[in-house]
């Protein structure tokens, strides 16, 4: 039976946050008497996490998902609950589960900006107690996973931000840390950038049996990692479970686009009882359920002079959108 | 085994930071330039014959003014700004959550610095020499020795202030603004801009109790040569230092529980 690496319960984070009134006359207000007020980010959340999963954090700007993680990994001191990462209590750091973690912010760097990466790397690995030869043979393997050479040898701030993104990595995992906090690890990148990210934290997930907390604004990162997400709705856990059951309940239909030969033919079938999202000229497009799709083209089809279909899934974008702004699913 | 990583970490972190440095020579270079304050201060002292009024001659003057830009060159601490800004931009972040204190990193960063910083400093010294040609002596090995350990001494203390004033991020977001409260004490009860000595008998015994003459004046004093308490100044300098440390460590486990992880 896989163990729970992460255990969460009932958790909460205030921060005391100041504010103030607009113009000169609030700034002198806010001179003489500063107003606070304690804002509560995270409300009351429990989950659990198993050891080699991949975990997508999903929500809105400001929804909750980075505290979480800053959490978890100790870099902040929960307001109210437990956390137990790996055993260890994340807030005390100590030296054996920070050997254990990792955390990966794309838009925050660790690299020493003026200097070759590989002078970062044997600083890490001598932080984290690796001999030379051991550091050396680390290197070596990541860097051949991550595919970077060269850019091993050049400064920091000459590199491009694919290179630097994957010299990041190789600095935050040289010491094999079995659980991974990545906050938006993929921030910026190309669309080649990103794939190859993808396809690395897949591989380092499969070879080493890691768990993996990822937040993301890019669907196709969640979509092509995570099999489970935690929906953050103003800071309480809004869904929790299997990515796949999400999108099916938030998208129950398909969109046809149906070309058909005529224009006179396009008007019959949009008087003939379809939800019809558009239509341009001999071009139409109905949205029907999913578990009609069937038999709503075998209708088409009978009753029709068609030129051509095309069937769609809503984009993902679309779906996940819904999840940023809902609180509830109906799941 | 152990003491070899302890070694692989401390070697490890000095030759990375002296790498970084170096990137930076001519800044340290115009720093170590800067820091010439006690040259101006010999002129106003041996141009007004203030040396007389306390007994000094020129010659034991202008060696005390070049050992207080010495040690002033190798005590020199500005974690407080380094922390400041990193606090404010989040760059602490990925740092806390590694198996190493950040404040590790900041000492070896001066360390590396103050390497950096030596062949100026040789430099400078030879210029003065040069204008100042009575002065050159050489100084006795134990003095000598005796000078390094204190100078080190006083940056140990200044870094232990600033460090403790840096962790006062924690709480207000300026706190560099409580450390520019501490310069002017420093500057003119350290010694760097006269002797402690010079100072009134019942001014003295205050300065003596508080760490500023420990900083500049005691070590400069032992490295020119000038008479002074060897022994209640290094007693004095520890003293500073184990009464800080504690003080650091308490002021950094209660404010890492405050950090809010700003900027990330």
């Amino acid at each position: 039976m896989v163990q729970n690496i992460i255990d969460v319960r009932n958790l909460s984070k205030s921060f005391d946050i100041s504010s103030k009134e607009q113009g000169l006359k609030g700034t002198i207000k806010h001179f003489f008497r500063r107003q606070t007020k304690s804002l509560k980010v995270i409300k009351d959340i429990s989950f659990e996490i198993k050891e080699g999963e991949i975990v997508g954090f999903l929500g809105a700007n400001g929804a909750g998902k980075t505290t979480i993680l800053k959490m978890l990994c100790g870099l902040i001191y929960p307001s109210e609950g437990s956390i137990l990462v790996s055993g260890y209590l994340p807030f005390r750091r100590k030296e054996n589960f920070l050997k254990n973690i990792t955390l990966i912010m794309g838009q925050k760097q660790q690299l020493i900006w003026d200097l070759p990466p590989i002078e970062s790397f044997y600083l890490n690995a001598s932080i984290y107690d690796l001999d030379k030869f051991e550091a050396k043979k680390r290197i070596k393997k990541l860097s051949e996973m991550l595919e970077i050479d060269e850019e091993l040898f050049i400064p920091v701030r000459k590199l491009s931000l694919g290179q630097r993104m994957k010299s990041e990595l190789l600095a935050a995992l040289i010491h094999e840390p079995n659980i991974l906090f990545l906050d938006e690890p993929t921030l910026g990148l190309d669309i080649n950038a990103q794939r190859n990210l993808r396809k690395f934290l897949q591989k380092y997930n499969k070879e080493t049996n890691a768990t993996i907390c990822l937040t993301s604004h890019y669907m196709k990162d969640i979509t092509s990692l995570c099999k489970r997400v935690i929906c953050v709705h103003d800071g309480t856990i809004s869904y929790d479970g299997k990515l796949d059951l999400l999108l099916k309940k938030l998208s129950p239909v398909k969109e046809i686009l149906i070309v058909c030969r005529s224009v006179e033919d396009a008007i019959k079938l949009e008087n003939s009882g379809f939800t019809v999202k558009n239509k341009i000229k001999n071009e139409i497009t109905i949205i029907v359920e999913n578990n009609s799709t069937t038999s709503s083209l075998k209708t088409i089809l009978n009753n029709f002079d068609i030129e051509d279909l095309y069937i769609n899934e809503p984009p993902i974008d679309e779906i996940i959108g819904k999840i940023l702004i809902k609180k509830d699913y109906g799941i | 085994m152990v003491s070899n990583l302890i070694k692989n970490k401390i070697s490890t972190l000095l030759k990375v930071q002296y790498s970084t440095m170096m990137e930076y020579r001519v800044e340290i270079a115009l720093w170590a330039i800067s820091g010439i304050i006690p040259f101006f201060m010999l002129n106003i002292w041996t141009n007004n014959n203030l040396n007389e009024s306390i007994n000094i001659s020129n010659i034991m003057l202008s060696r005390y003014f070049l050992c207080a830009f010495f040690v002033r060159q190798f005590s020199v601490v500005w974690v407080v700004f380094s922390f400041e800004e990193d606090s404010l931009l989040g760059k602490v972040s990925p740092y806390l959550i590694q198996p190493l204190n950040p404040f590790f990193r900041y000492f070896a960063q001066h360390l590396a610095e103050q390497i950096t910083r030596f062949p100026f400093a040789l430099v400078i010294a030879f210029f003065f020499f040069i204008f100042n040609p009575e002065s050159i002596w050489i100084p006795n090995l134990g003095s000598l020795f005796l000078g390094i350990i204190s100078t080190f001494l006083s940056f140990l203390i200044q870094f232990l202030i600033q460090s403790i004033i840096a962790c006062l991020c924690f709480w207000t977001e300026k706190a560099s603004s409580i450390e520019r409260l501490l310069f002017i004490p420093t500057l003119f009860l350290s010694g760097l801009l006269a002797p402690v000595v010079s100072f009134p008998e019942y001014v003295k015994s205050w300065i003596y109790l508080t760490p500023f003459p420990y900083l500049i004046d005691f070590p400069a004093n032992l490295l020119s040569g000038n008479p002074i308490n060897v022994i209640g100044g290094f007693i004095m300098q520890i003293l500073w230092i184990i009464l800080f440390f504690p003080l650091f460590r308490k002021i950094w486990t209660t404010g890492t529980k405050k950090y809010t992880a700003m900027g990330s």
